[in-house]
């Protein structure tokens, strides 16, 4: 109850401790996301794109409110909606376009695809496709993190679908127990699939899970950048001083279906517009318009330049070249020269 | 040379990696307070603290995918299961994760880890506790997977498992682990993927690994003391990869094969050496290859059913028998 409490308070509040530099930010940001992964969906209609394809359409305050307020050296780990994620930690949009493409340029070398978004060296630390599996992985990388004695943490993000799986509850447990730096974010977009939250589960308010484990959690409206903002930072700074981990439901909307083909038959009309009209961008747009931090036009300026990099980006996927049949024996195992069988 | 235990060979790799790379750390049920389950890590909480050997609640999947996530951030975790059987539960975090993490990631996050614990049946613990899975993850491509004989093998390949940068399964024995065998005082690592020939022989070659090469071996005493057969057995040492070229070359001379495994027959590492040996020594058979594995059912509790399902000496020297048209 306190946790319901404590969040109608601030998004009541409204307070505005985010200066214009943060506002500008999250926009250029949450519209780079948008333009792609509308650019992404096009593609994949063109069979450009082919595999399995989860845009990341309406959820974009999640990602963005959480990269500000975490720092440079925090990991980020997440399920299989993963194209926005490291568009944003710092990952070339050209990188992330080339391997939903499936080419040598991608971030993970074509062997990826949608679904296995990596990158290293930016803190990316993949996007994995058997719901849940990535929890335990995101309480490892924490661990590491305290093991190595850093002021690091890991941020692991699932579905609304994951908290059902066992993995989710064990990595709870184990964080938990150890107080491992580490930030479990539920993005909670209602359904499964095709599954509503409310066809899962008695519990239907996914924040109250942590309780079982002692964890404290926290259900955020993540249509509202400032609040996830406020949430994830709240957390970190938990996670940095010892105290362990924390649970945020984020509840969110994803605008398209589950996956491209996925016509969203289960939902209503009136439920999406319900939900576009509380849409993250145009909340970040308004905010700005009022306190004056940019003009329309200058709005219009940063969606354009954002068009043009995401244009840039199809265009460096379609000149890069598919992978050489050879890679097929590469990066299987570390060891350079494993002896596959061959016939 | 001095004679140790094969835990206690297990326990010198794991100290001696431990003190000579900090990023080691040992993870599992009853590894720390209790000593570990079959006493592998006895003493190892006193000498590396609970920071580096660590006892987990029973969640396999938790501290299997934990480990991978430790693996990918920069550790190199041992992560104990006191038993294979119970790797089931936690098998999504070994293939989905650990062997798959390399490749999908285009080779930016490998994993350089260890899953151990003893695998197949120790007695009559029934047919859940009395299971072999080393062919299943020798199937999965982005594995290797270790399977020691004796002390000796136990030290030297535990050694080279967690300085091998990808993971690796190895795979142990509850009736072993009391076994007594030579160990050198001073650091030796044996390589994953080469065989051992135990014994030189011309008359058959006998292929195992594991705690069933002790079968072969049995069998090739009688065979050589009551009917004049000389038997090469070859000890694999891993099953992922395989040493062909050891068994190719083995056949060659001796133009006759038995494989001998604790695990079920369909798809088991038998099959895949008799495919191998059919396409690559098929001029050199002069018998079809024979394989000894359990037999195709559960295992279950009481004595003779046990000892009807197992590999055993008696139907090993009826297989070079066989091949031998003796």
């Amino acid at each position: 109850m306190s946790q319901v409490k404590e969040k109608k308070t601030r998004t009541t509040q409204k307070k505005s401790s985010f200066d214009k530099e943060t506002y500008m930010r999250w926009f250029e940001e949450m519209t780079l996301m948008r333009k792609f992964e509308e650019k992404a969906g096009q593609l994949y209609g063109q069979q450009k794109i082919r595999g399995f394809c989860h845009l990341y359409i309406g959820q974009e305050a999640c990602a963005a409110g959480a990269v500000s307020a975490l720092k440079k050296g925090d990991k980020w780990i997440t399920a299989y909606r993963d194209h926005a994620q490291p568009l944003i930690l710092g990952t070339s949009p050209g990188a992330v376009m080339a391997e939903l493409f499936g080419k040598a340029t991608g971030c993970s070398k074509g062997k990826g695809g949608s679904m296995h978004m990596f990158d290293k060296e930016n803190h990316f630390f993949g996007g994995h496709g058997i719901v849940g599996g990535q929890i335990p992985l995101g309480a490892g990388i924490a661990f590491a993190e305290q093991y190595n004695g850093t002021d690091n943490l890991c941020i692991c993000f699932m579905g609304d679908g994951a908290v059902r799986q066992g993995a989710f509850h064990e990595a709870l447990n184990l964080a938990m127990f150890w107080k491992l730096p580490v930030i479990f974010v539920i993005e909670n977009n209602g359904y499964a699939m095709g599954t509503s939250v409310q066809r899962t589960s008695n519990v239907t308010d996914l924040y109250k899970l942590g309780s079982a484990y002692e964890m404290p959690s926290e259900g955020v409206d993540a249509m509202r950048v400032e609040d996830v903002h406020e949430a994830v930072a709240k957390a970190a700074q938990r996670a940095r001083s010892g105290e362990g981990p924390t649970l945020l439901e984020f509840k969110t909307y994803r605008y398209k279906g589950h996956s491209m083909s996925d016509p969203a038959k289960y939902r209503t009309r009136e439920e999406v517009a319900e939900y576009k009209k509380q849409d993250p961008i145009e909340q970040v747009k308004d905010t700005i318009l009022k306190k004056k931090y940019a003009t329309e036009e200058d709005l219009e300026a940063i969606i354009d330049k954002v068009k043009e990099q995401v244009e840039e980006a199809v265009k460096f996927a379609e000149d890069s070249p598919f992978p050489d049949p050879k890679e097929i024996f590469t990066e299987v195992y570390a060891e350079p020269d494993y002896p596959f069988i061959m016939d | 040379m001095r004679v140790i235990q094969f835990r206690e060979a297990l326990r010198e790799a794991m100290n001696e990696e431990m003190r000579r790379d900090e990023s080691v750390f040992l993870m599992g049920e009853e590894v720390a307070d209790y000593n570990g389950a079959y006493k592998v890590s006895q003493g190892m909480l006193d000498e590396f603290g609970a920071k580096r050997v660590v006892d987990t609640p029973i969640t396999e999947l938790g501290f299997a995918g934990l480990g991978v996530g430790a693996a990918m951030n920069g550790l190199r975790p041992i992560i104990e299961f006191m038993t294979f059987n119970f790797s089931l539960v936690a098998i999504d975090q070994v293939i989905n994760s650990a062997a798959k993490m390399y490749s999908m990631s285009g080779g930016q996050f490998n994993i350089p880890m260890v899953f151990r614990g003893p695998t197949g049946n120790a007695g009559q613990l029934g047919a859940q506790h009395s299971q072999n899975f080393e062919n299943w993850y020798a199937n999965c491509p982005g594995l290797k997977v270790v399977v020691p004989a004796n002390p000796y093998d136990a030290k030297g390949l535990l050694k080279t498992a967690i300085r091998d940068n990808d993971p690796v399964i190895f795979m142990e024995s509850e009736l072993m682990y009391g076994d007594k065998g030579e160990v050198p005082e001073q650091e030796y690592l044996l390589p994953i993927g080469k065989a051992e020939i135990v014994r030189e022989g011309q008359d058959v070659t006998f292929v195992s690994f594991g705690k069933i090469l002790k079968v072969a071996n049995e069998a090739a005493d009688i065979l050589q003391k009551e009917h004049n057969v000389s038997a090469e057995v070859i000890n694999l040492r891993s099953v992922r990869p395989i040493d062909y070229q050891a068994i190719v070359d083995s056949v060659k001379k001796t133009n006759r094969i038995v494989v001998i495994e604790e695990a079920w027959p369909l798809s088991s590492i038998a099959t895949e050496i008799s495919y191998h040996v059919q396409k690559h020594a098929f001029d050199y058979l002069d018998a079809p290859v024979q394989r000894i594995n359990s037999m195709d059912v559960p295992l279950s509790y009481a004595p003779t059913l046990v000892d009807g399902a197992l590999p055993n000496v008696e139907r090993t020297i009826q297989a070079a028998k066989a091949v031998l048209y003796m």
